[in-house]
């Protein structure tokens, strides 16, 4: 294996979001810290929405920090392929000495570390509106580093496929925006009638928001480990697409 | 594995869809040859480079540089190659040394200061190191793209018409520091469109048409049997029969 040159493509893979960082980091901490403010003011109000002795506030914490790892985690990695293609340099990494399994590792591992600092960020300054007890402080750690890579794995996926910014575009507001906002980030599945419940287990992005949630609360939709099974099935099957992709040289290698 | 040959192509071919774009080509490329690689626009030069280089899959045959294939073997046969594409590209995020520094750590090259400084030096790149490549002229960019080919120091060097847009002075510099490799044993494959520029450079030469490979010999002999005529007429002749043929 090519250790170093993976390292390296890694390095440069977060150094380019650090040198971006208002716009990789603090815009998507400033988007959670919106959400709150509307809806802090409301919070003791707010009954009736599936769990007991939370506030609605703490309640869309986990929900708002898993959204923003989602979403920026799939930025990350699609993002960075995507300029790669159109500007050209892609072709740096195609003649380097690396392999299919070392370029689809170091852009996840890029995609983790964008989703965990952003995480971080959310839950800070989610502590200034409330005091947020996280009561399986590993397990939320294993859940945004999991959810991270599945959607790092996804925006690589996605980065491959789109031919231009439009494209991908369109996945982000078609597909990944969909799913986030319709998979409990503001709601308990609890409350949705049947149907509406049903299709939400279809939706990955319900699992990891579901998971976190009791990973920080201690209550949730579901079976925490019905969910950690599932986001583990979704993380091998985004990582062998991708894999695959770039194993065969989709879009890349003509 | 060790190949008398720097690069061995073998029965190449590449369709996309129906059209054929490489028909059958067999080259094999001495180590230590000046290799012109002439052909008009769309010929099928890239291509094959790009085949060469492993940014294109070949539908069939098979290539090998330095004795390793370019798809079984494909960490030996890239660390033994360079390739300076034909187009221009960019990278918005890093300095132009930073490119270097990340270009040789994908190639296991840890610790690669000296070289790239001597890099820096002899493509006149120094002033433009902390730069991004976004800022750079078109000529400048050349630069770049050839300091990035050779950062890790590849036994085969493949210049896809790397003169084009560039002036007269950074030409002179190029070809100088070009032959300078080739002195120090070096394989060098160049495609370009100034025949001169072959005619005074390389030892061998393929010219390729339609994706066939219509001739190739040492430089010497083409001229040779050619009445000694300059290689551009040779060249047009060449393609001419090839078009009338077809």
């Amino acid at each position: 294996m090519n250790f170093y040159g993976t390292l390296m493509l890694f390095y440069k893979e977060v150094m380019r979001f650090l040198s971006v960082f208002m716009q990789t980091i603090l815009a998507p901490v400033i988007n959670a810290v919106l959400f709150l403010i509307v809806f802090y003011p409301f919070g003791e109000q707010m009954t009736g929405f599936g769990f007991s002795n939370v506030d609605y506030g703490l309640f869309l914490i986990p929900g708002l920090l898993m959204m923003s790892v989602l979403q920026n985690a799939f930025a990350n990695s699609s993002s960075s392929m995507i300029q790669a293609k159109n500007y050209g340099n892609v072709i740096f990494m195609l003649v380097a000495p690396l392999s299919s399994f070392e370029i689809m590792l170091a852009f996840v591992a890029g995609a983790i570390v964008r989703g965990i600092l952003v995480a971080l960020a959310v839950y800070l300054v989610g502590g200034l509106f409330y005091e947020i007890n996280i009561v399986h402080p590993l397990a939320t750690f294993a859940l945004v580093f999991l959810s991270s890579l599945v959607m790092g794995a996804m925006g690589l996926i996605a980065g491959i496929w789109a031919d231009r910014y439009d494209h991908l575009a369109g996945f982000q507001n078609f597909v990944i925006l969909p799913l986030t906002f319709l998979s409990g980030v503001f709601y308990s599945t609890q409350n949705l009638p049947e149907i509406w419940y049903q299709i939400s287990l279809w939706n990955p992005f319900f699992y990891m928001i579901d998971a976190l949630r009791f990973s920080i609360l201690g209550q949730s939709d579901i079976d925490i480990f019905i969910s950690i099974w599932a986001i583990i099935c979704f993380a091998i099957s985004t990582c062998l697409c991708a894999w695959w992709m770039l194993h065969t040289g989709y879009r890349l290698r003509h | 594995m060790s190949s008398e040959f720097a690069v061995d192509i073998q029965k190449i071919t590449k369709k996309y869809g129906k059209e054929e774009v490489l028909k059958d080509v067999t080259l094999q490329i001495s180590k230590g040859q000046f290799f012109g690689l002439l052909g008009p626009n769309g010929a099928g030069k890239s291509t094959l480079i790009n085949t060469i280089a492993g940014l294109v899959r070949p539908t069939s045959g098979s290539i090998s540089i330095m004795g390793q294939d370019v798809i079984k073997n494909y960490r030996e046969a890239r660390r033994a190659l360079g390739l300076v594409p034909q187009e221009l590209l960019d990278e918005p995020f890093f300095d132009i040394e930073n490119l270097l520094k990340l270009q040789s750590g994908y190639f296991s090259i840890k610790n690669n200061d000296e070289w790239i400084n001597e890099l820096l030096e002899v493509m006149e790149l120094k002033k433009q190191a902390k730069k991004k490549m976004s800022m750079l002229s078109g000529g400048m960019k050349r630069r770049v793209l050839i300091a990035m080919a050779l950062v890790h120091k590849p036994s085969v060097i493949i210049l896809d018409e790397p003169t084009a847009g560039v002036d007269i002075n950074l030409r002179r510099n190029l070809w100088k520091f070009i032959k300078q490799l080739h002195k120090l044993g070096h394989t060098i494959i160049l495609t370009t469109h100034y025949l001169e520029e072959a005619e005074t450079l390389c030892d061998y030469i393929a010219i390729i048409d339609c994706g066939k490979i219509i001739t190739q010999q040492s430089k010497t002999e083409l001229l040779k049997n050619h009445n000694n005529k300059q290689l551009e007429h040779i060249f047009m002749e060449l393609i001419d029969r090839e078009t009338d043929e077809e």
